[in-house]
């Protein structure tokens, strides 16, 4: 045997080690594939924090084993970049999990990577139908965009409106919402006046608000994302009186996005949106969940439903964990999911037997002063929603 | 039917002056100094920053956080003039865009970490939210406070470089630096309270467009297709280029989104290659 072939065999065994089973003590590792910086750097943020404030509560060891986070940056949206994270994750650090996606072209483009490697990924926000279907080892907890805007259609048909005119803005998860709400909306008998896309770009709203005043509609329904967009809107429609025309605004939840809702200021008071978590929800679980997160984040973040959905990802891995004996078998994992019931700070959320995708209450609420400060006040709930966009 | 039109023609002409404001330190430094800082969103986030921190934490009124965001914009651009931009003030044009776009990430991730990303608010006084009603029209408090705030800035500028002393050393610089150093005028100092000028009206954009634009981090990268757009279609010789390159393009967008919503952000690019085309040197011509 030369040096050469030599050398081979021991490069050989090396890697057969690097590549044998963990053993009960090792730590249980999570992929956190997530947007830390660039103009998502909020959502990795929140994520993170979501995930850290399940582990104050809920300690950092599940079935005798560790849990381990490692953090990943995909920069935004880089489906390039977050699948070669995945992999490095995947072959290099060995994780049990991935975990974490912001944005649906980062979890599209690692799906295959999770069906490869058998291993469960955990999607924590990104919201398009079709990433579930993907791949068998992905569950997620956090939401659709026709699973919310549904339920607002059939509210809106419910308290006397008849016709609506919609404005979103121009992308996928946006033109999700208006086919979701206008399939719903003619459904229950209502009346889609007419509609606009709203470039993504695009600092100024005034012709689009006039045009909506012009036509005179009973209420409009809006899909944003949060942010300066959602700002600019209510201020225009303000500032055009639309409310003093008759006017109401409606919208997803998106754009009282929890975490930026101060910073939008008294023009979105009396807004009414459809989501599945508020900051204000009342309960026991949502009480421990502000704290813990308050704490973890020094009171320097405001937590949404995307650190509500990290929170919950972490439950459904803690949970999957304890019935399966601490075993990270890809398809154990999945079988302990499927159909499993959180008790969410939102409410009892559960994992689809058969979609794997979220079932939960979406809440109607509606935007007013609390104690000063503004808050999503629900007032009104559909309970038991699937995700329309796969019936 | 007329009344539409005067409404959409008093909002593109808002529109055009906020982008007018959101270019206008962009139009002195590069066209009185011939240097590319595509830095200038970043000093007009500074500005933003400067006046909600003055108003939200300190609360200073409006018109007073507006001030002191043009003497913040001001002193940082003296700052970093003298320490930074004088070295590449006779580099390529290349190294300049380089320079300067660097600069604009490191701004973005400062302000990123001291800040957060997050948007920040901003809390107009009252007199300045809501609408008036002028004949049959509905115009927009704050838009018509836009609108002369852009009148008083251009008329000043003007004045500034075609009228005083100060604006013919300026001039003189420009136009042969070595002639007018012979000529016993101190290109470098000229050179460095234009370049503060510049800063500061940048910073004084800022805080007035974050009512309509908003503010966040990434704020000198999303909006620097605008104010490119404006100084490449206006030149900027004079500030006439860019103030009627801002107003037509302001007029043509809102109209376009008024009445053809389907193509409606495409027609403010539309307008720019026709411009560009018709006038490649800017519409009043550029310095070559």
């Amino acid at each position: 045997m030369n040096v050469k072939s030599w050398s081979r065999g021991l490069l050989v065994a090396a890697a057969c080690a690097i590549a044998a089973p963990a053993s009960a003590a090792d730590p249980i590792k999570l992929g956190l594939v997530g947007e830390f910086s660039g103009p998502f750097a909020e959502y990795g943020q929140q994520m993170l924090t979501g995930m850290k404030a399940y582990m104050k509560l809920h300690g950092d060891t599940v079935a005798g084993r560790k849990i381990e986070i490692i953090q990943k940056d995909t920069t935004g949206p880089a489906p390039d970049v977050a699948k070669r994270l995945a992999q490095e994750l995947v072959s290099r650090d060995n994780v049990d999990f991935l975990v974490g996606f912001g944005l649906t072209p980062n979890a599209m483009a690692v799906a295959p990577v999770a069906t490869e490697a058998k291993k469960p990924m955990v999607i924590m926000n990104a919201a398009t139908s079709i990433i579930t279907t993907k791949s068998p080892y992905i569950v997620r907890v956090s939401m659709t965009l026709p699973q919310v805007a549904t339920p607002m259609a059939q509210w809106a048909a419910k308290n006397g409106i008849k016709r609506v005119y919609t404005a979103v803005s121009d992308y996928g998860p946006g033109l999700d919402a208006e086919a979701a709400f206008s399939k719903a909306f003619k459904a229950a008998g209502g009346e889609i006046v007419d509609s606009v896309h709203i470039p993504l770009k695009n600092p100024e709203f005034a012709p689009y608000i006039q045009r909506i005043k012009d036509a005179k509609p009973q209420a409009v329904f809006l899909f944003l994302p949060a942010g300066e967009q959602g700002i600019a809107f209510m201020k225009a429609f303000k500032e055009r009186g639309l409310a003093e025309a008759g006017i109401r605004l409606i919208a997803t939840g998106d754009i009282t996005d929890d975490a930026v809702l101060q910073s939008m200021g008294d023009s979105v008071l009396g807004l009414v949106t459809s989501f599945h978590y508020s900051a204000a929800h009342d309960s026991p679980e949502n009480r421990a969940f502000l704290r813990a997160y308050a704490e973890v984040s020094d009171g320097k973040l405001s937590p949404n439903f995307m650190a509500a959905a990290a929170y919950d990802g972490m439950d459904a891995i803690y949970t999957a964990l304890k019935a399966t004996g601490g075993s990270t078998d890809g398809d154990k994992v999945l079988a302990a999911m499927k159909g499993m019931k959180i008790e969410s700070p939102r409410g009892v959320i559960e994992i689809d037997p058969e979609t794997r995708d979220v079932v939960q209450t979406i809440y109607i609420r509606e935007v007013k002063k609390v104690d000063g400060k503004l808050a999503n006040v629900e007032f009104d709930k559909y309970p038991n929603q699937k995700d329309p966009g796969k019936m | 039917m007329l009344i539409h039109l005067a409404g959409i023609l008093f909002d593109g002409i808002a529109y055009g002056a906020l982008l007018f404001l959101i270019s206008i330190g962009l139009a002195i430094t590069l066209g009185l100094m011939n240097f590319i800082n595509l830095a200038h969103g970043a000093f007009a986030m500074l500005g933003g920053y400067v006046a909600v921190i003055a108003m939200s934490r300190a609360g200073v009124p409006f018109f007073a956080a507006l001030a002191i965001a043009f003497a913040a914009g001001a002193l940082a651009g003296a700052v970093l003039e003298r320490l930074l931009y004088r070295r590449v003030y006779r580099r390529s044009h290349l190294d300049q865009v380089l320079f300067t776009i660097g600069l604009t990430f490191m701004a973005i991730a400062t302000a990123s970490y001291v800040f957060g990303p997050e948007q920040q608010p901003v809390h107009l006084p009252h007199y300045l939210t809501g609408q008036l009603h002028v004949a049959g029209v509905d115009l927009g408090a704050y838009r018509l406070f836009l609108i002369a705030v852009v009148a008083v800035i251009a008329v000043a500028i003007t004045w500034l470089v075609e009228h005083t002393r100060f604006g013919a050393q300026l001039r003189a610089a420009v136009d042969h630096r070595v002639a007018a150093e012979g000529l016993g005028v101190d290109v470098g100092r000229v050179f460095g309270v234009t370049f503060a000028l510049g800063s500061a009206l940048a910073a004084l954009g800022g805080g007035l467009a974050i009512d309509v634009l908003g503010l966040d981090p990434t704020f000198p990268l999303k909006y620097m297709v605008y104010f490119l757009l404006v100084v490449a279609v206006g030149g900027a010789r004079n500030m006439k280029g860019p103030l009627v390159a801002a107003l037509l393009l302001g007029v043509v967008d809102v109209a376009g989104k008024y009445y053809v919503p389907q193509v409606g952000s495409f027609v403010i690019y539309v307008m720019m290659v026709a411009l560009l085309m018709l006038f490649p040197n800017g519409l009043f011509g550029r310095r070559a």
